[in-house]
């Protein structure tokens, strides 16, 4: 059914029967096809439709989550909540991208694909933090912005991109988590923090790997290829000095044991709470700038 | 028997005589006519009978906006050094050389440093006929350097876009960019430094959802298309056509995107009239 497609660029839901690399014989060196293999387990275990999703690990990180709707502009997008809630007994704002696991629900958090509205929502509750001098937590997981007619006619790129710049100026701490698929500016949207930690097994990716392959290769069967391409892994992502730490993930991954892998992502959140309470609104907002002009610098003179 | 003889002579057809007409004519995707690619060019890459923007390249458009077309150019050398070793069917160093070979650049932007109206500016234009304009370590680098040259030097910041977004071959390396320029941009706004987005055919992705929309004045070329996801994209996830006009410049007026759409051959009145309301008023000069 089309309904129970994911809505972007040409991906398929995940099922475990269609986990394995592509049919198609191809010549590939050993290397090439190791590579290829292991980033598409990452991507597979990335979107393992019983991984926890942001609903999840608010249940088991924090108490009195109080969920808060609206961008007071439009709407209220489902695909991206946000709340007050306490964190070892610290008031904090959590946001994040939300997924739903059957057919209603999916479409019901348009798959996780956040429209304007949602970018906005969390924007204005991250602004509310800031008034009140909370820390915010979000959490990543989304295959991207919703590329839509209405998303568009509403202005999504530019609810990004306002996001990226306004999210820089807050004056409190900001700890990001990319927990499954970090896709493109719709994840950056809510990732402008002064930490970015990823799940083991999550990914982040300027572009889905189904994407990219059928742009680069001219086919998505070559997904796997485009995975590896791509350097979307977590410890990639450490090597290029683009996120700041890995969360460990149960054996297998977190959906094994979503209580352990939650517990794991506590402790590092915990950690780096600790870090950043002591700077001043200055100092954290200084930190940003510089956390972030730092970043990529893959060029020489 | 014939009563009169004619020499048949071979008719010279020397190669040289032959006009060339290939490459001299093109034709109008607005109103269909053939133009005179001379024509064109005398008249900025517009179509002079429909008012059609045809894409400028990035030199074009310096020496068309800066006071007699004079500019220094700034980082010039920035080269990227493929963070990803990303091979897809060829490998992205190969593609590289080729685009640096094809347009005489190093890389999709150009940053220059002029006047405009007399007034010194910066002035970013992106080069689309490299790698389809795309973003990566070496266009972040520059425009987050042309915004700390604006912040040091109060020099309004002009940065005229024509992009497909992010640049895939360097994966998140890319997609940071966009946090490194907004991050810049939040203090070239606190510092009360103009900056002014200008989108031309094509601005999509990762350039729209991140500086070309966070102008003071986001004005656009006329038809230009500007979006965030690409029009094959939506057409794939709604499953149906996109209705005529949707995500060109008029459009994105109508749903209040823009502050306005300026012609080229206005872009650089409008531009002086944009900096003399954004930057302080010089002292009168009794004329």
């Amino acid at each position: 059914m089309d309904s129970s497609k994911p809505p972007s660029q040409a991906a398929k839901a995940v099922t475990p029967s269609e986990a394995a690399a592509p049919a198609p014989p191809r010549q590939l060196s050993p290397e090439l096809a190791a590579a290829a293999a292991e980033a598409w387990d990452r991507v597979t275990l990335a979107r393992h439709p019983q991984r926890p999703y942001t609903l999840d690990l608010i249940t088991e990180l924090f108490t009195d989550f109080t969920e808060l709707h609206g961008d007071r502009r439009f709407g209220d997008d489902e695909a991206m909540i946000a709340g007050l809630a306490r964190f070892q007994g610290r008031e904090v704002l959590v946001v994040g991208q939300q997924r739903g696991r059957n057919i209603k629900e999916k479409i019901r958090r348009n798959f996780g694909s956040p429209k304007p509205e949602g970018y906005r929502k969390a924007l204005r509750l991250m602004r509310l933090a800031d008034k009140f001098r909370r820390p915010i937590f979000t959490f990543i997981d989304t295959q991207g912005a919703y590329p839509g007619l209405d998303a568009e006619e509403r202005g999504q790129a530019e609810a990004i991109a306002y996001n990226l710049r306004e999210m820089v100026r807050l004056g409190v701490p900001i700890i990001c988590t990319i927990t499954g698929e970090g896709g493109s500016g719709g994840a950056l949207a809510i990732a402008m923090g002064n930490r970015v930690l990823m799940m083991e097994n999550a990914i982040y990716s300027v572009i889905t790997p189904e994407g990219c392959a059928s742009i680069m290769w001219r086919d998505a069967e070559q997904r796997d290829l485009a995975a590896a391409a791509l350097k979307l892994t977590a410890p990639e992502l450490l090597r290029l000095g683009l996120i700041d730490g890995i969360v460990p993930e149960p054996a297998g991954g977190a959906h094994e044991d979503p209580t352990q892998a939650a517990r794991a992502l506590g402790a590092a959140l915990a950690r780096s709470l600790d870090e950043l309470s002591p700077l001043s609104p200055a100092e954290l907002r200084q930190h940003r700038y510089d956390r972030f002009r730092a970043l990529g610098n893959c060029f020489t003179e | 028997m014939t009563w009169f003889r004619k020499d048949r002579k071979p008719l010279a057809t020397t190669p040289e005589k032959r006009v060339r007409t290939e490459g001299l004519w093109t034709k109008c995707e607005g109103c269909r006519n053939i133009i005179w690619k001379k024509d064109l060019e005398a008249n900025l890459q517009v179509c002079p009978r429909c008012n059609q923007h045809f894409r400028l390249d990035a030199r074009s458009r310096l020496q068309h906006l800066l006071d007699e077309g004079k500019y220094v150019e700034r980082d010039a050398t920035l080269t990227s050094t493929d963070p990803l070793d990303f091979t897809d069917v060829k490998p992205y160093r190969e593609r590289l050389k080729k685009a640096q070979q094809a347009t005489g650049l190093q890389d999709a932007l150009i940053t220059a440093e002029g006047t405009l109206g007399g007034r010194p500016v910066v002035l970013c234009a992106m080069e689309y006929g490299f790698i389809g304009g795309s973003m990566g370590a070496v266009v972040g680098e520059k425009i987050a350097r042309a915004v700390e040259y604006s912040l040091a030097s109060r020099r309004p910041l002009i940065i005229i876009a024509a992009s497909g977004g992010a640049r895939m071959m360097e994966g998140a390396v890319s997609l940071m960019q966009m946090g490194k320029i907004a991050a810049l941009l939040a203090q070239l706004d606190e510092a009360g430094v103009p900056f002014i987005s200008v989108l031309t055919d094509p601005t999509t992705g990762g350039v729209t959802a991140s500086f070309a929309m966070l102008g003071d004045l986001n004005i656009a070329e006329p038809g230009a298309l500007i979006g965030f996801a690409g029009p094959r994209v939506i057409e794939q996830t709604i499953r149906q056509k996109l209705p005529e006009g949707f995500q060109r410049s008029e459009f994105l007026l109508e749903h209040g995107m823009l502050d306005a759409i300026v012609s080229r051959k206005e872009m650089r009145d409008y531009l002086i009239r944009a900096l003399a309301f954004m930057t302080p008023d010089v002292a009168a000069t009794g004329a």
